[in-house]
């Protein structure tokens, strides 16, 4: 009995997404069909563009070589997305909405790179432990101020992390342009920071690290995704953040202290997306520029991140992994380009994404198709989506997202 | 009676969800210008039987009439068509639009000419409409109030309006006295009489057995989803109501022995406190609860019980004065110190204080003791102690409906204030502060909390039980303190009349007070 009301909900969880990524795919396949484009080839080329066809035996030779580079990129670009992802599922367990992952980023970027050049001759483990603390400190402080404003003036989250994502990114523009404190000390002109010395360097586990291999850095990503999972669910803090995300009210009647468990969480939050920033900097980019710090949407897309993966750790490494794969897939680089144009394929790329926050913001239409009984299940409050508790409103929710996309569109063309 | 066929007529409704059975074959009918009762304890099935009326719920089998001709009702739009109006337990408006606005919505009157094409909406029109309602069921609103301004009772009317305005033939009440103050439920009864006399067929949702004599000319009594029976309101009394409602005889008068009060649990001390608004609605209150006896804390709604209770606890620090409990200083220390020097709460908003509603019953009982062993060990949970205790718990309390994974909002509101109480209970409190322990439960819930209540006085703990209910105040309490605007103004012994805690109560001068 007990395993099989278990089951059921995790299988209803998991058949929404599901369904919701399907149906993205389907409405993105109509898009390519206007363009005058094959959908089925096109999908097909986007596919062996993520490399995820190196997984088939009879992929061999070049193709092979080109699916393992391809595949190395779905997994760099997988790694921070799953950190920023879980930073944003984090807050909404508790029932706020962080906003605030892309400038918790940015100042933990700023960290690494600052520790990870200044000291050119440590020891190597230390050093890459001692740069990675840096930045999720970096991030949780940044965050914590998000938390510490809404646990006792009441400020809301969605505004002030808004606001300290501007601020950290003008900031973090301010040291690296010509003339800033942190600007490269090498190359004078550009509007660069030092570049990363070579004892803080994250170990490259699979392919050439000159050419962007895959780095430790997934595995510091997926064991933060353990320590999500064993926060949330087998801690009494996690216990307190689950309780207070469900009932504020509830919450404090049991003794349960509404305000810290804000303040803690945020900055928990903050650690993961300091951790994504590290894993970028440490692992492949080595130095940042300030074009990269507008650029940037990586935190933006946690928000998607975390919706689709409906704010459980392991949803989360999923869905980040297909964010990645989709990025890769219709990258300029990775792409079949006499099969689909590239340029049109990242656009492809935004508007499935698109798509799928819709969707899965919205829920009902998912639920509509499955033809589940949608009177039993939606009027009831219901574990595991922040959205249905109202806390979040979904006004705000589709503001971010867009800002994030629009963001993205800038950069894109 | 006439040869005219029952406006209404549910034929051997059954409801199934998977296993449980909600409905099992019930039969219920309804005469134009009648009131129905339907009468059952939480969990019965009422709910699911009118949900299925009113399209929310399709039935798994059996059929529905309407002027004795077979219809479909697949969504609530349908019932509506039929003349069917439901008037929710908890309302559905929006909050910001007038009461003009909300009763109109969905069906508005529009201008004519330019403004028929523009769709705009027609006030003037929609407000004499609802005016010309509501004064001839005399249901008073204000049309041009935001409903958001508005009290309960207004909001209840506007509900009522709201179907009356779609023209309702068929109107249901689910529990609709459960939100009402007493002169808000004399109200409602006018009203009822006057759609009665109308030719208005009403079924009246309840579990207070007192209205349902009052108000219904038949009763229905569900239990478990089975009828069981209907029943002319003439020759029927509280006593057979309530066998066939329960299944068995319930003890109304509660039986207890002589307190024997011990040493004092709980002080109070010229306590000030303020609520949300900032007003002072606790005004200098003392009092004293000694271990092994029930003091009743008596008093119409909204003179300061929630704020004294919430100080008593620690969920609302006080702006003055002193509580101690046991002898130590807990004022203003907040819930978790309260807990440590032997405070529990029965909360009287069980679904927003008192229960995590998606937790699991495992996760709400573990509520006040997840800090401490066996639950935790350095902060990380054993969810096999949780299991453990929820499943002891569960079988002590004769918890119904679930088990120890199922969430707090699959059960019964009975079922849901026994898990209450059995957390509240086994954290083995020195003071056990009830308010308003057996508010929306039935009468064999009733009799459960108010067993498990006296149950602790002899043990010897200090109960505060806060209850606007007359009645349950002077069965349960060794002494019974009336507060007034924030202040205790009178004690009474239990044995006290009704017009002496009124009139006291009700800020009177009491001789001897």
């Amino acid at each position: 009995m007990r395993s099989r009301t278990r089951i059921a909900r995790a299988g209803r969880g998991l058949l929404i997404p599901l369904v919701t990524v399907v149906l993205a795919f389907i409405a993105g396949g109509f898009v390519v069909l206007f363009t005058g484009h094959d959908p089925f080839s096109t999908y097909g080329a986007i596919f062996d563009g993520t490399g995820l066809n190196w997984l088939f035996p009879w992929v061999t030779g070049t193709a092979r070589t080109t699916a393992a580079f391809n595949l190395q990129q779905t997994l760099v670009a997988a790694t921070p997305l799953i950190l920023t992802g879980l930073s944003v599922a984090f807050a909404f367990r508790v029932g706020l909405f962080n906003i605030g992952a892309q400038g918790q980023y940015t100042v933990g970027g700023v960290m690494a790179v600052w520790i990870g050049s200044i000291f050119p001759n440590m020891n190597p483990v230390l050093h890459i432990v001692l740069a990675i603390a840096a930045a999720a400190l970096m991030g949780a402080a940044w965050a914590a101020i998000a938390g510490w404003l809404r646990a006792v003036v009441g400020t809301h989250e969605v505004l002030s992390t808004i606001m300290l994502n501007w601020i950290a990114i003008w900031v973090a523009t301010y040291l690296f342009q010509a003339g800033g404190p942190l600007q490269s000390t090498t190359e004078a002109g550009n509007p660069v920071s030092n570049t990363i010395v070579p004892s803080a360097h994250l170990p490259v586990i699979w392919g050439n690290p000159l050419l962007q291999g895959l780095s430790i850095g997934i595995f510091i990503s997926l064991a933060a995704a353990v320590a999500f999972w064993a926060i949330m669910n087998r801690s009494t803090l996690g216990y307190e953040i689950r309780a207070v995300g469900h009932s504020p009210d509830a919450a404090r009647g049991a003794g349960i202290s509404v305000a810290r468990s804000y303040a803690v969480t945020m900055a928990i939050c903050g650690v993961f997306a300091g951790l994504a920033a590290a894993t970028d900097v440490l692992g492949w980019e080595f130095q940042i520029s300030t074009g990269d710090l507008t650029i940037s949407q990586v935190g933006f897309l946690g928000i998607a991140v975390a919706l689709l993966g409906r704010n459980t750790a392991i949803g989360t490494v999923a869905a980040a992994l297909l964010f990645g794969a989709l990025e890769t897939g219709t990258s300029v680089r990775a792409l079949n380009s006499n099969v689909f144009n590239p340029e049109l394929a990242s656009q492809l790329t935004l508007i499935i994404e698109g798509l799928v926050v819709l969707l899965v913001s919205t829920d009902l239409i998912a639920v509509r198709i499955l033809g589940l009984p949608a009177k039993l299940g939606l009027g009831r409050p219901r574990a595991g989506t922040a959205l249905d508790r109202g806390v979040p409103d979904e006004a705000a929710t589709a503001a971010a997202v867009t800002e994030g996309l629009e963001g993205k569109l800038e950069q894109g063309v | 009676m006439t040869d005219q066929p029952p406006v209404l007529e549910l034929r051997e409704i059954t409801k199934r969800f998977g296993p449980v059975v909600a409905n099992d074959r019930v039969d219920f009918d309804l005469r134009a210008g009648e009131v129905h009762a339907l009468l059952g304890e939480n969990g019965a099935g009422k709910s699911t039987l009118m949900s299925v009326l009113y399209g929310l719920y399709s039935p798994t089998s059996g059929e529905i009439l309407v002027d004795g001709r077979p219809v479909r009702i697949d969504s609530p739009n349908d019932a509506i068509d039929l003349g069917i109006g439901m008037v929710h337990q908890h309302f559905m408006f929006i909050p910001v639009m007038t009461i003009t606005e909300n009763i109109v919505l969905g069906s508005e009157p529009v201008r004519t000419g330019v403004g028929h094409t523009l769709g705009v909406l027609d006030r003037r029109t929609a407000r004499d409409r609802v005016r010309e309602l509501s004064d001839r069921y005399g249901l008073a609103v204000d049309p041009d109030a935001r409903i958001e301004d508005v009290s309960v009772g207004m909001q209840q009317r506007v509900e009522i309006l709201r179907a009356l305005y779609r023209n309702a033939r068929i109107l249901v009440l689910d529990e609709p006295t459960a939100v009402l103050t007493a002169q808000e439920i004399t109200e409602l009864m006018g009203v009822i009489q006057r759609l009665k006399a109308d030719g208005t067929a009403i079924i009246f949702i309840s579990h207070k057995l007192g209205e349902v004599l009052e108000v219904a000319d038949r009763v229905t009594v569900l239990r478990r989803g089975r009828s069981m029976g209907t029943v002319p309101r003439a020759g029927a009394t509280e006593q057979s109501l309530a066998r066939m409602v329960v299944g068995r005889d319930v003890i109304f008068r509660v039986e207890k022995e002589e307190a024997t009060p011990g040493d004092p649990i709980l002080e109070v001390e010229d306590l000030h406190v303020v609520d949300d608004r900032g007003l002072e609605a606790v005004r200098g209150a003392t009092l004293t609860v000694r271990a092994g006896e029930i003091v009743a804390l008596a008093g119409v709604d909204g003179n300061g019980q929630t704020e004294l209770v919430e100080a008593i606890t620690g969920i609302r620090a006080p702006v003055s004065g002193r509580v101690r409990v046991d002898g130590a200083d807990i004022t203003g220390r907040g819930v978790r110190r309260a807990t440590e020097a032997g405070v529990a709460h029965i909360a009287q908003d069980r679904h927003r204080v008192g229960l995590v509603l998606p937790f699991t019953l495992a996760e709400n009982l573990g509520l006040r003791r997840y800090r401490r062993p066996p639950l935790s060990r350095l902060g990380w949970l054993n969810l096999r102690s949780f299991a453990e205790r929820a499943a002891g718990l569960i079988s002590a309390f004769d918890v119904r409906g679930g088990g120890a994974e199922t969430p707090a909002y699959a059960l019964s509101g009975g079922n849901q204030q026994k898990v209450c109480i059995a957390r509240e209970i086994d954290s083995e409190p020195r003071l056990l502060v009830a308010h308003q322990p057996t508010r929306g439960l039935d009468v064999g819930a009733i009799e459960f909390v108010h067993s498990r209540l006296i149950e602790q006085r002899d043990a010897g703990r200090g109960v505060l039980l806060v209850s606007l209910e007359s009645e349950e105040v002077r069965s349960l309490a060794d002494r019974i303190l009336v507060i007034y605007e924030g202040r205790i103004v009178a004690e009474f012994p239990p044995e006290a009349s009704e017009e002496e805690l009124g009139i006291a109560m009700t800020g009177g001068t009491v001789v001897g007070a």
